[in-house]
């Protein structure tokens, strides 16, 4: 379970880190969508894997989920959604304003096209 | 326990909702509640200030749950400091904003400003470090809307990138915080520094990596070269009051950078030996070059005082990775500083902008009201740059005193002093372009200058110059401060000490007897 979660985050990981530096905005809002799938994924692993267990104080119970990393992920979930939406709709705009799509600085010929 | 300590982070969230929902289609009562707002944030700020000054430190439990399962917010004298600069900076910013109309030109800038506020001031006063992530997220949401306020396509560009750069922050963030909770089991900072202490010498893989992970965060928002990217940009197209207030946002990463490695890594702990000296150090001097070769390099005038700041950031980084008593302490001197000279230079580069066809360091026709623009800009300068008799001089001249006994001290003064230089000439050459060969550009008879700069908006910014004045004439006071506060960084049990013993609901045992 260990090798499936880790290489999991890791090609996560690594898909994300490509598609961001393709440097045009979707897929760099792709890239960091997978960046914080693989993010959430590693921190619900940070608490140790564990199949079935309890995670709340009980009678006659050895081995217990810890509770922390779940709370983290859902709060992690939430504000990385709510991110999502924003730099969407900002890129949105900046894609209909200039119709181009490019992420880094605009070109010294593109400055002056628009001037 | 004091509830006075969360009033920073409630009052500005209460009101942002408020000026939101009733304020709505008011600009008068929005500005109103705002400056209200911010003059009570000062008013509280001052009054926690004078609390800790003695060393005391406060304690929070929210819910009344005790650390580490509880969230804290701490005060001490770090804390509390930043928070005073944050409240005093946003009043100023305010009084320019309403000033120069920009508050006037989009939707919602009052709100913003006031989540911005407050996610900047639970940033500075949690204890614990998934909260300083979740602070850090409200406070970046709030500044992704007031960053394109007023839209306009080129703010809108450098508005994603702005956001995707700190996306990609927060997802490192994420990773540390997760590394960090693997090996130790805990996110509460006065835990995290007994358990780090306690990992053996043969397993410090994880903790080392998760102490880098942290470091380059840090960096990120302190704008660290080589994560410096996203700043310029956003720093130059951002409306002028928002810049203004960023001017605080590069200091929470150094902020965070200066909590967490006197608290939780001190620089004794042999896990992150090598850290501060082998990596901090070279890069905080690499910054400190660069910004000041950018001052020297730009073209515009919105870039030069951005590349100002990454330059300034470069300073504190360098006093931050000397990791003694004296380079807090100058640190923390020269970061009362900056923001204020960043804050003031970027009210003066809209002042300019308002009046001015473009910000192209190109001769253009004198502009109404030149003359008192151009006096501020040279004083902010000599602040900015580092000449006597402003502040800036003074911070300097601490923070070469500091590194005096460090085995680099050659390298550091080498680099510290030219690049002065550099900033000197590159602020010298954007001032005679931009206030004085304008003298000699024959004025075109249609294109006469209307001043839409309002009483206020110079009020501002002379504001923000007086404080500078204060902070060099009250030099010796703001120093001693400083060095009791760089004391109790490097004394941290009476810290730990309170976080982690001071008892909340269900603490002693037979309360909690049927669970």
């Amino acid at each position: 379970m260990e090798v499936l979660v880790a290489s999991a985050v890791g090609i996560l990981t690594a898909a994300g880190m490509y598609l961001v530096m393709r440097l045009r905005t979707f897929p760099v809002i792709m890239g960091i969508s997978l960046l914080t799938y693989a993010v959430n994924v590693f921190l619900f692993a940070s608490g140790r894997l564990t199949i079935g267990s309890a995670p709340i104080l009980r009678d006659g119970v050895d081995v217990y989920a810890d509770p922390v990393p779940q709370a983290l992920v859902l709060t992690a979930i939430v504000i990385s959604f709510g991110m999502t939406a924003v730099v969407v709709m900002i890129s949105l705009g900046a894609y209909l304003g200039t119709n181009n799509d490019s992420v880094d600085d605009p070109t010294e010929t593109d400055q002056e096209g628009e001037a | 326990m004091t509830h006075w300590i969360i009033a920073p982070v409630v009052l500005p969230a209460m009101l942002a909702p408020f000026i939101v929902l009733a304020a709505r289609y008011h600009i008068g009562i929005q500005r109103v509640f705002s400056l209200a707002g911010v003059v009570a944030l000062i008013a509280i700020a001052a009054s926690l200030f004078v609390t800790v000054s003695d060393g005391t430190i406060l304690l929070y439990q929210l819910g009344d749950w005790a650390a580490p399962f509880g969230i804290v917010l701490v005060g001490d004298r770090l804390s509390v400091l930043m928070v005073l600069l944050t409240a005093v900076l946003a009043l100023f910013v305010l009084l320019y904003a309403i000033g120069s109309g920009w508050d006037d030109r989009g939707w919602h800038f009052h709100a913003l400003f006031q989540f911005q506020l407050m996610g900047i001031m639970g940033a500075f006063l949690t204890g614990d470090l998934f909260n300083l992530f979740v602070f850090f997220e409200v406070m970046l949401i709030a500044s992704y809307g007031l960053m394109i306020h007023a839209g306009g396509n080129d703010r809108l560009r450098a508005g994603v990138q702005y956001v995707l750069y700190n996306l990609l922050a927060s997802t490192l963030f994420l990773f540390a915080l997760g590394s960090l909770y693997a090996e130790t089991g805990t996110l509460n900072m006065a835990d995290l520094a007994v358990r780090a202490d306690m990992i053996g010498a043969d397993a410090t893989v994880g903790i080392r990596v998760a102490a880098v992970l942290l470091l380059l965060v840090f960096a990120v928002k302190a704008a660290l070269v080589p994560l410096h990217f996203w700043l310029p940009s956003s720093y130059a197209e951002a409306p002028g009051p928002v810049a203004a207030l960023f001017a605080i946002m590069t200091k929470v990463g150094a902020y965070a950078m200066i909590r967490v490695y006197t608290l939780i890594f001190p620089p004794d702990l042999e896990t992150t030996a090598g850290l501060y000296d082998v990596w901090l150090l070279p890069a905080a001097l690499l910054t400190v070059a660069l910004g000041m070769i950018g001052v020297l390099a730009a073209k515009k005038l919105d870039r030069l005082v951005a590349f100002a700041v990454i330059g300034s950031m470069g300073m504190v980084m360098v006093a931050i990775s000397l990791m003694t008593p004296e380079g807090i302490a100058a640190a923390l001197y020269y970061i009362v500083h900056s923001t204020l000279a960043g804050a003031a230079l970027f009210l003066i580069v809209d002042l300019v902008k308002s009046n001015r066809a473009s910000l192209n360091l190109t001769a253009l026709p004198p502009v109404a009201g030149a003359a008192l623009t151009s006096a501020l800009f040279f004083a902010a300068a000599i602040a900015m740059t580092g000449l006597p008799p402003l502040s800036g001089f003074l911070g300097k001249l601490l923070i070469l005193d500091a590194a005096r006994d460090h085995t680099m001290n050659v390298t550091i003064w080498a680099v510290i002093l030219c690049s002065s230089l550099i900033a000197i000439v590159g602020f010298s050459r954007a001032g005679s372009v931009v206030f004085w060969k304008a003298k000699g550009v024959t004025m075109d008879e249609q294109a006469e200058p209307t001043s839409s700069a309002n009483p206020l908006a110079y009020v501002a910014v002379g504001g923000l110059l007086a404080l500078l004045v204060a902070h060099s004439v009250l030099g010796g006071y703001a120093q001693s401060f400083m060095t009791a506060t760089a004391a109790q960084l490097f004394e941290p049990e009476p810290y730990i000490s309170i976080v982690l013993e001071t008892e909340g609901k269900l603490s002693t045992p037979d309360a909690s007897e049927d669970h």
